[in-house]
């Protein structure tokens, strides 16, 4: 099998057959990360750019050890503005960059839809790397390696997925991914964080996070931007804490074995508490970063044809 | 020379006429109107009367576009009023209103008098200024209606900067009132629709965009019917798109209060499930809505809670457009394809050949106070000639606009403006009619 795939712009747009091909090959890269000498020619003389028009330090770093790894040459560019104030339009960076013969551009934008202009645009395969509050595809896919390597499996699983659901594109990545797979997804955030029309995903929409976790199998917690409460999305950071911050006393609703997950950066204190994020029993926070790496192996291999 | 156009099927609500008739132009006028007002061996052996021959064709009042975005001055880039014009005549529109968002604004009497004298000079179809309701647009101080409309402007508007101050805008609809002079609001509260970019729903949701919701629409309209009803006053409801809108409306035309509305070709064609691309041409202001929103529009055009079908006109530039969509400017570039998506409407029973003419030209001109949008005789001889059987497809490359920014372009119409005549000159001719 290969997938016949120029870009990789969101889960939306991927089958099961698509996504478990991606984890499989994902699985067979694990192994490289552990060695001593932790690089393969696979990629040699092949070119990735990493286009990052959104701070991150996460997934930029997650796709360049990925890309060193498989001996790929990698060129980080960050923009810390948007296209239009720094003058240049994206197009036109994307032509530049497309006329040194790239092989990959990965982008990260904040504006939703910025990857599918680029994809439109050059014969490179794009891989989104989040964009807006769209897609995070990557993320999902390291979040589904990791559930299924935890769970044994994703279909049937109960996931919650708490938080503001209505700026998260790893969210929306994740409900595409995890409900293709099979698993039955709750959502629940203040009502002010839960987009309209959210159900139609084919979901349960709770505004109290005890009824999302109730026997959950996986509970996914998202970042709050502490600059929400700026914007009269949630009244206060203290307030969010007492109500959506996932500890010991609401944990217990969950099932026995239940994983906890965090995209990260973690808020200490909002989101979850400190002796949940660190309990190894339960979370799996660390597993996702590193499973965030042997996914991104797999999808530059994938795209860039190394399995011609 | 006269004019005489043999043979068509004439529709003029105006007189309740929609007959086989001849009609007989003069001095720019409407002469005559009737059957064989000259004997068609007489008229082709005089050489003072240019007989056409128009078998097979409709011939309606000079249709009007009642909202339109000229660019001039200041957008030259996008727009300017002689290409704008070539637009609207190619269009079929012999007349049309032009929205005040130039820079500068068309807030006093030298830019009113600046874009007349630009329509004159392209001499092609009829233009009639919007005048800006407060200055700079800016919501804040009103303008000097009087001298505007002395200049020559026909209505006001502050366009896409919609009145937020209720009490700026009761002032301005009771002077305007007084003076006679048509007010037309472009309905947004502008704190519920901020950041907005397409319609707040299931679309918005998944393709991660901030939504524009459609109360944000339907709230100031439902304040500006309170403000006309209280004031004794009328107010026109600008590119009507939701069925919240429509309700609100057609429950204030029940209790016989001034609401006019008009809608345009997208809201009746297009829905945000289309916005699934990312393709920026299909980002507007008001937003494209749902496929109930739609239905509601096209049965407010039916029961004539809809007044009138405006095209909202926005040409635009590549570079405003081939940007991440957040970023892309909002509009239709709807000229050179608006009476070939509303003639869609007759072809689908929506509505009558006459309820169509009505919407785009008795109408407009009833709304705006205008001598036009009839073809009784001794009227401007203001005259579209339309053939319904003319399959095309739209193209973006053959608008005239200098806007090609159309989410429409590659499809198939049925129906289309073959000749364009204004004030007795034929200002456009498709090729059936050349010669």
């Amino acid at each position: 099998m290969k997938l016949n795939k120029k870009d990789l712009l969101g889960i939306k747009d991927i089958s099961v057959e698509e996504i478990n091909f991606i984890l499989e090959t994902a699985d067979s890269f694990l192994e490289i990360s552990t060695r001593e000498i932790k690089k393969v020619p696979t990629l040699r003389g092949k070119t990735i750019i990493n286009l990052f028009y959104e701070a991150s330090t996460r997934t930029r770093t997650s796709f360049e050890i990925a890309a060193k790894r498989l001996s790929a040459d990698t060129i980080n560019i960050s923009a810390s503005t948007s296209s239009v104030a720094k003058g240049e339009t994206l197009i036109d960076t994307a032509r530049n960059l497309e006329a040194m013969n790239p092989d990959i551009i990965v982008i990260r934008h904040s504006a939703a839809g910025a990857p599918h202009l680029l994809a439109s645009q050059v014969k490179q395969s794009i891989i989104n790397a989040g964009d807006g509050a769209h897609e995070h595809p990557t993320q999902a896919l390291l979040d589904m390696m990791t559930i299924k390597e935890k769970k044994g499996k994703i279909n049937g699983l109960k996931i919650a997925i708490i938080g503001d659901i209505a700026h998260s594109r790893v969210a929306r990545s994740n409900i595409y991914g995890l409900t293709k797979m099979g698993a039955q997804i709750t959502v629940a955030g203040p009502a002010t964080m839960l987009p309209r029309d959210i159900e139609q995903m084919g979901i349960k929409v709770y505004d109290k996070m005890q009824e999302a976790i109730t026997g959950a199998d996986v509970i996914m917690m998202l970042r709050i931007q502490l600059e929400r409460e700026k914007q009269n999305i949630f009244p206060s950071l203290r307030e969010y804490s007492q109500r959506f911050c996932l500890n010991r006393g609401n944990i217990a609703l969950a099932k026995k074995d239940v994983i906890v997950m965090h995209p990260g950066p973690i808020n200490r204190g909002v989101e979850i508490s400190p002796d949940i994020a660190d309990d190894l029993t339960q979370s799996v926070i660390l597993d996702q970063v590193n499973k965030g790496v042997a996914v991104r192996m797999a999808l530059l291999f994938l795209l860039a044809g190394g399995h011609e | 020379m006269k004019l005489l156009l043999k043979g068509a099927r004439v529709i003029d609500p105006a007189q309740k006429i929609d007959s086989l008739t001849d009609i007989l132009i003069q001095d720019g006028r409407i002469a005559d109107l009737g059957k064989d007002i000259i004997k068609t061996d007489k008229a082709k052996s005089s050489t003072d009367i240019k007989l056409i021959n128009l078998t097979g064709m409709i011939v309606t009042p000079g249709l009007i576009d009642m909202h339109t975005h000229l660019r001039e001055p200041g957008f030259e880039y996008k727009e300017t009023i002689a290409s704008g014009c070539a637009a609207a005549v190619a269009g079929g529109f012999t007349s049309i209103a032009c929205m005040p968002n130039t820079d500068p604004v068309n807030d006093n009497r030298s830019i009113t008098e600046f874009i007349r004298r630009k329509a004159a000079e392209a001499n092609m179809a009829n233009v009639y200024p919007i005048g800006a309701i407060s200055i700079g647009s800016k919501g804040s101080q009103l303008t000097e209606f009087w001298d505007l409309k002395d200049a020559g402007i026909i209505a006001l508007s502050d366009d896409g900067r919609p009145v937020m101050d209720a009490a700026l805008m009761r002032r301005a609809l009771e002077y305007a009132h007084s003076l006679g002079l048509p007010v037309i609001q472009h309905c947004e509260d502008i704190n519920l629709s901020a950041g907005g970019c397409m319609n707040e729903g299931y679309y918005s949701t998944i393709l991660g965009l901030r939504g524009i919701p459609s109360i944000a629409e339907e709230a100031i309209i439902a304040r500006d019917i309170l403000i006309a009803e209280y004031t004794h006053t009328s107010v026109h409801i600008a590119h009507v798109s939701t069925a919240g809108s429509l309700r609100l409306i057609r429950e204030a035309k029940k209790r016989n209060l001034k609401i006019t509305a008009e809608t345009a070709p997208h809201y009746f064609t297009l829905t945000d499930e289309l916005l699934q691309g990312y393709d920026t041409n299909f980002k507007v202001n008001p937003p494209l809505r749902n496929a109930q929103d739609v239905a509601a529009i096209r049965e407010g055009l039916m029961d004539g809670t809809i007044d009138a079908i405006a095209c909202d006109h926005a040409p635009h530039a590549r570079t405003d457009k081939e940007v991440e969509f957040e970023y892309a400017q909002n509009g239709i570039s709807g000229l050179d394809t608006s009476l070939g998506l509303s003639f869609t409407l007759v072809n689908e029973g929506v509505l009558t050949l006459e309820k169509l003419v009505e919407k785009m030209s008795t109408n407009p001109a009833r709304i705006l106070n205008l001598p036009k949008g009839t073809l009784a005789p001794g009227s401007d001889a203001d005259i579209t000639v339309i053939d319904p059987q003319l399959k095309w497809t739209v193209d973006v490359k053959d608008f005239q606009s200098r806007g090609k920014n159309s989410p429409f372009n590659g499809r198939q119409c049925l129906g289309k403006a073959v000749m364009t005549i204004v004030g007795g000159e034929i200002k456009y001719a498709g090729a059936s009619l050349k010669s």
